[in-house]
């Protein structure tokens, strides 16, 4: 491992397949980054506290079969709750990207749920019933206190899941809880279909917790690191970094002084 | 159970649970319907294992069993005779499916297998046993005979097991039989057809950047110093047929095992899909018995792409999607994916004596047993009660996690061969990877989804998400643990030997001998016969329409030519992060694209381009112009979206009908020898390639063939992905240009097709003009001086602008005089509709006309209109008149709306 390098891991499942690109955002952005499987955590083979920042990023884990997100969530609860609970008591970073953010919800990590708590929270089928690969417009809660969004406006990054609605008591957390929501071009925030692609209440993108530290949601920032990722680059002329890239470059600048 | 259902199977926000009850609501409620849907025994749902390991992982290990079922509660006041037509036609499929009464479920216990050696008497068998015996296996008079004699000469009969492996690696789909036939063809013999035009054209190119080409599964071409590409695109059609979610999944999980298992093995980064079915609003009434309805197939096919490749986490870039009505009980299920490899593990790997043959990823059922000479037969109505063996659902994890590790293993340098098990299972593969040495396999050492199944089962069953590696003693040890570590199967079942024997045994006894020389060269060649009958259609009369408007909106919703974001939405073409030009552009990201482009190594700015060139349309006139044709198009869409000629690898994928019938066979030896004459002019070789041939199917005593079908990829290497040019218009006031010249080329046209007509004058290709052009279009696009280009293709160049108008989101006006002409055509509609080859709709800058017409000197190319701010596309005539005014809106509306589902 480099001295003084922010290091991140990128924890895989069977499934997981957005490892490669969010492996390439980090690096990027100047981390140095493992990917481990998750038996490998399990066995023990690696200490999760070797890294600073914990990802779980895009898949379709164990096939989403009974659920999205669900047989990891559960395997990664059952047994990896206590330590991951105790990485984020510790300082340090979670980002769940997709299938990373059901997998955080229905493990009750994102919202944190105490033992027996029934979770007031879920991510659910896409109101057009479909699996659906479209860009996305992101406003960015300037008073959310998420580490991963600091300082940002607005992203422009695509979607692509069939259970990316959120639903359910949302007083269980506050507007500040919610990092991203889906707008227009323009930033309005009652576009409706297909600015919001999934029917997500509030137009709820991504949430993170009260301490900033822990961040999810559907879109993939790791997919727009590069201008020529734009989907209309061809027209607008290839930007040097794509909407997503801040993202990493956050995490990696909070994660230095961890 | 209760913590079952509330930890794991229960979202407590959006559903409810009850358990060891028949059913949740009120039941005794008027009207109300129950259906119960299951799969068949032997169907294996991905659900079930997942579901299994969860329950598991929450400390609950007494389950023996899941089964899933899926029920549908109906109100309303329904005769048994509409239930069973909604069952029928809708929810299930009774290939893979069956109802259930409520609440009744099955666990099937599989009886154990007893071993008994089946011999077959074939020695002191009679004539008409015989007879019996050589359909049985599906062999000719000339192979049974070669049979025969070399048990004769063995002086012992053959066990089912030795006949079925002959059956398997003799059987069209994977031998290609008909293609390394001796034909005679009028006058001529042609030894070898793929030998003697498309992999000729290959060998006289002898291109240096061709790494690998027609010896492996996959075609190998040169990326940069450090990495290659792989690149195959094969056809699960007759699975598609009777399953076509299954059918269209597991031809997905099957071309993902081809880059896969080609050299030391490449990484899948892309895939590209083309369907063919039968028009989406065929009358219910003329369906046929036994064949699934068009838009159920289509709907069926989609999803199980979609599914398996999206779980897969490979990107779907590139497509297209045909209709016709002869494709009705053959529907075609093309499935292509591009792999990237270190450069030094290209080459096919060559195991040595004493290494082992292990098997890696799923585990072998009684799953597609008979598949592959199910590819190779006709389908009649009877198919889908007799197939029900051959069809699968596919289980995408299993897939991703055998490539997860097997990627790693490639690294290690822990296995020194790959092959993928594909279709005829284990024989086909042991047979194919023993043939340089010889090889013993322990049969009962193969891992197995449930018990029951007998020594042949297990050799041909064609289970999915299987691979063979060829692992040296020494690394056995850590290739097991590496693909125990992240919970892949992977066993042992045998060693290679020196004696170029394949040897067979069951718990120690052998159940089979055959010599690798007669397994592999034993086959006598076929000897066929062919024809070519130009066919003659109808020559079109109608007269020019007054308003060209509604032709022009008639053909954008055609379903040939119409959107088809339907379907790309619900592919995941952003996944691995490669993507640079995309299958939907323009302004509203929904604009049809030329070719993909995508970058396989992130941080560098080569790429990769991906084309397809199909037009059955053409094959009704002519089979030699439609493969020129479809090469054409291939190498026109990489051109249009900034590549360049220098580096371009094609693949030829073939659907036929029965080639038996001479003028059949005779109209495929005219598209291949199209694609030598065009692939030797255009420099661009053929790496790989496949072909299905018996596309037929028999309905009361009429034979319907499909329409002579041929696929053309394309995969070009670019220098420098920021060149890149996408097909929308992007500025008002910027120059519209036509390059190439408009022939009177309307046979099979989409125009024509709108008006009933097939016609004759076929598009045409001069491949020396147009490579001329193409190198200029590139050398102008390199220097930046093209803003948006378009291929020019079906529809012709009233569709290619209208298109390039509303994916840019404005207006556009071109005058008919202005367009090039090869020959004096006097009317605007032919003119405008026309589908002529090698040419291209270009947007020039005002500033960059004078250096792009420079660029482009010795061409043929005219200036014919400009981009307009105004929202309309116009048509100035020959006389003068506005012979076409449209709100570019209402062109869009046009060509969205059929495929808006």
């Amino acid at each position: 491992m480099t001295k003084g390098k922010v290091r991140a891991l990128v924890l895989r499942g069977p499934g997981t397949n957005c490892d490669g690109e969010t492996v390439f955002a980090f690096e990027q952005a100047g981390a140095e980054v493992t990917t481990l499987h998750i038996n490998q955590l399990i066995r023990k083979e690696y200490n999760l506290f070797d890294f600073q920042v914990l990802v779980i990023p895009g898949g379709f884990t164990y096939g989403d079969d009974v659920a999205a997100g669900k047989v990891l969530a559960n395997e990664l609860k059952v047994k990896l709750g206590k330590e991951v609970t105790r990485f984020v008591d510790d300082g340090r970073l979670i980002l769940g990207i997709c299938n990373g953010f059901q997998v955080l919800m229905k493990a009750g990590i994102l919202p944190r749920l105490k033992k027996g708590q029934a979770p007031p929270l879920t991510l659910t089928n896409n109101d057009s019933g479909k699996f659906e690969c479209r860009w996305v417009y992101l406003g960015v809660n300037r008073k959310s206190p998420c580490i991963f969004t600091k300082g940002m406006e607005q992203m422009y990054i695509p979607v692509a899941h069939g259970e990316g609605k959120v639903m359910g008591d949302l007083t269980a957390i506050t507007e500040k809880n919610i990092a991203v929501y889906y707008t227009d071009e323009k930033g309005d925030r009652t576009a409706g279909y297909p600015c919001n692609p999934n029917g997500s209440i509030n137009n709820i993108a991504g949430i993170c917790d009260d301490s900033g530290r822990v961040f999810a949601l559907m879109p993939h920032p790791e997919r727009h690191i590069l201008g020529t990722q734009h989907p209309q680059w061809t027209r607008l002329r290839a930007k040097k970094h794509g909407d997503g890239f801040p993202v990493f470059q956050n995490a990696v600048k909070y994660a230095k002084d961890i | 159970l209760e913590s079952i259902c509330r930890e794991l199977l229960a979202d407590p926000v959006t559903q409810d649970y009850s358990y060891n009850s028949a059913s949740i609501g009120n039941k005794k409620k008027a009207n109300i319907h129950d259906i119960e849907v299951a799969y068949n025994a032997g169907v294996v749902d991905p659900v079930e294992e997942s579901a299994m390991k969860a329950i598991r992982d929450l400390g609950i290990t007494d389950v023996k069993a899941i089964k899933t079922a899926k029920r549908y509660v109906i109100q309303g006041r329904l005769t048994e005779k509409q239930m069973a037509e909604i069952s029928g036609k809708l929810l299930v499929n009774p290939i893979i499916q069956h109802t259930i009464p409520s609440g009744r479920y099955k666990f099937a216990e599989n009886p154990r297998y007893h071993f008994k050696l089946n011999r077959i008497e074939l020695l002191k068998a009679g004539k008409a046993k015989l007879a019996e015996l050589r359909k049985q296996f599906g062999f000719n008079e000339l192979e049974f005979k070669a049979i025969f004699e070399y048990y004769r000469e063995q002086g012992r009969n053959p066990t089912d097991v030795e006949l079925e492996t002959l059956a398997q690696t003799w059987s069209e789909h994977c031998v290609h039989k008909t293609f390394k036939a001796k034909i005679t063809y009028d006058s001529q013999i042609i030894d070898n057809l793929l030998k003697s035009t498309v992999a000729r054209a290959t060998q006289e190119l002898n291109k240096p950047w061709c790494l690998s080409v027609f010896m492996d599964n996959a075609g190998v071409i040169e990326f940069d110093d450090e990495w290659a590409l792989c690149f195959k695109v094969e056809t699960h059609n007759h699975p598609s047929a009777v399953e076509p979610y299954g059918g269209a999944a597991t031809g997905i999980g099957g071309v993902v095992r081809d880059p896969l298992g080609t050299g030391l093995g490449s990484k899948p980064i892309a895939n590209t899909d083309v369907f063919c079915f039968a028009p989406p609003d065929f009358p219910h009434e003329k369906l046929p018995p036994g064949v699934l309805h068009p838009r159920r197939i289509f709907k069926g096919v989609r999803a199980g792409v979609a599914d398996y490749g999206n779980r897969l986490g490979i990107p779907t870039l590139n497509g297209a999607i045909l209709f016709d009505k002869n494709y009705l009980a053959n529907p075609l299920v093309f499935c292509g994916t591009l792999g990237i490899m270190p450069k030094e593990k290209s080459q096919r790997g060559l195991q040595k004596p004493g290494d082992l043959v292990v098997v890696v990823g799923g585990k072998t059922g009684r799953d597609g047993i008979h598949g592959v000479t199910f590819a190779s037969e006709q389908l009649t109505d009877a198919s889908g009660e007799h197939s029900f063996t051959s069809v699968q659902i596919g289980n995408a994890i299993v897939e991703k996690k055998m490539i997860d590790v097997l990627l790693q293993a490639r690294d290690r340098g822990l296995y020194r061969r790959i092959h993928d098990v594909g279709g005829g299972g284990l024989s086909s593969a042991v047979g194919e990877v023993g043939a340089d040495t010889g090889v013993r396999v322990n049969l009962e050492k193969v891992p197995l989804k449930y018990a029951g199944l007998s020594y042949t089962e297990i050799w041909i069953s064609e289970s999915q998400e299987r691979m063979l590696i060829a692992v040296p003693p020494e690394h056995i040890d850590e290739i097991l643990k590496l693909f125990a570590s992240e919970d892949v199967e992977a066993a042992v079942i045998g060693e290679f030997t020196k004696d170029k024997h394949l040897r067979l045994l069951y718990q120690g006894k052998q159940v089979g001998d055959l010599t690798m020389g007669f397994l592999h060269d034993g086959r006598p060649q076929w000897q066929m016969k062919a024809v070519w009958k130009p066919s003659r259609h109808n020559e079109p009369r109608f007269k020019q329409p007054a308003d060209l408007g509604k032709s022009l909106k008639d053909i954008l919703a055609t379903w040939n030519v119409c959107s088809k974001e339907w379907v790309i939405r619900q592919y995941d073409h952003e996944v691995q992060g490669g993507s640079v030009l995309k299958p939907l552009v323009g302004v509203c990201n929904d604009g049809p694209g030329d070719a993909a482009i995508i970058r396989p190594v992130l941080a560098s700015n080569k790429g990769a381009i991906i084309s397809n060139g199909i037009n059955h349309e053409y094959g009704k006139i002519e089979a030699y112009w439609m493969a020129a044709s479809a090469i054409d198009e291939a190498l026109r869409q990489i051109i249009a979206v900034g590549g360049d000629l220098k580096e371009v690898a094609l693949l030829d994928n073939f659907c036929w009908g029965d080639t038996r019938r001479p003028e059949m066979l005779g109209a495929l030896i005219r598209a291949a020898q199209a694609c030598y004459d065009m692939a030797t002019v255009y420099g661009t070789p053929f790496v790989s390639g496949k072909d299905s041939l018996y596309n037929e199917f028999e309905y009361e005593g009429k034979l319907i063939s499909i329409p002579h079908t041929l696929l053309v990829s394309g995969l070009g290497v670019m220098d420098n992905v920021k060149r890149a040019v996408s097909m929308d218009f992007k500025r008002a006031g910027d120059s519209i240009y036509v390059v190439g010249e408009t022939k009177n080329e309307l046979g099979g046209s989409a125009y024509y097709l709108t008006r009933g007509y097939t016609g004759n004058r076929v598009p045409t290709v001069e491949p020396v003009k147009a490579k001329a052009a193409m190198e200029k279009l590139s050398r102008a696009t390199t220097k930046g001086l093209v803003k948006a280009c378009h291929d020019c293709s079906e529809g012709g160049i009233g569709v290619a602008v209208a298109e390039m108008a509303f994916a840019g989101g404005l207006g556009a006006k071109i005058e008919v005089k202005a367009i090039p002409l090869a020959e004096k055509i006097t009317r605007d509609d032919y003119i405008l509709f026309s589908e002529s080859n090698s040419r291209f709709i270009v947007e020039i800058a005002p500033e960059n006309k004078t250096a792009f017409e420079k660029v482009m000197k010795g061409a043929v190319f005219a200036e014919v209109g400009k981009v307009k701010k105004s929202n309309r596309f116009e048509v100035i005539g020959l006389d003068d008149s506005k012979v076409l005014s449209e709100k570019v809106a209402d062109l869009k509306e046009a060509w969205q709306k059929p495929l808006r589902w």
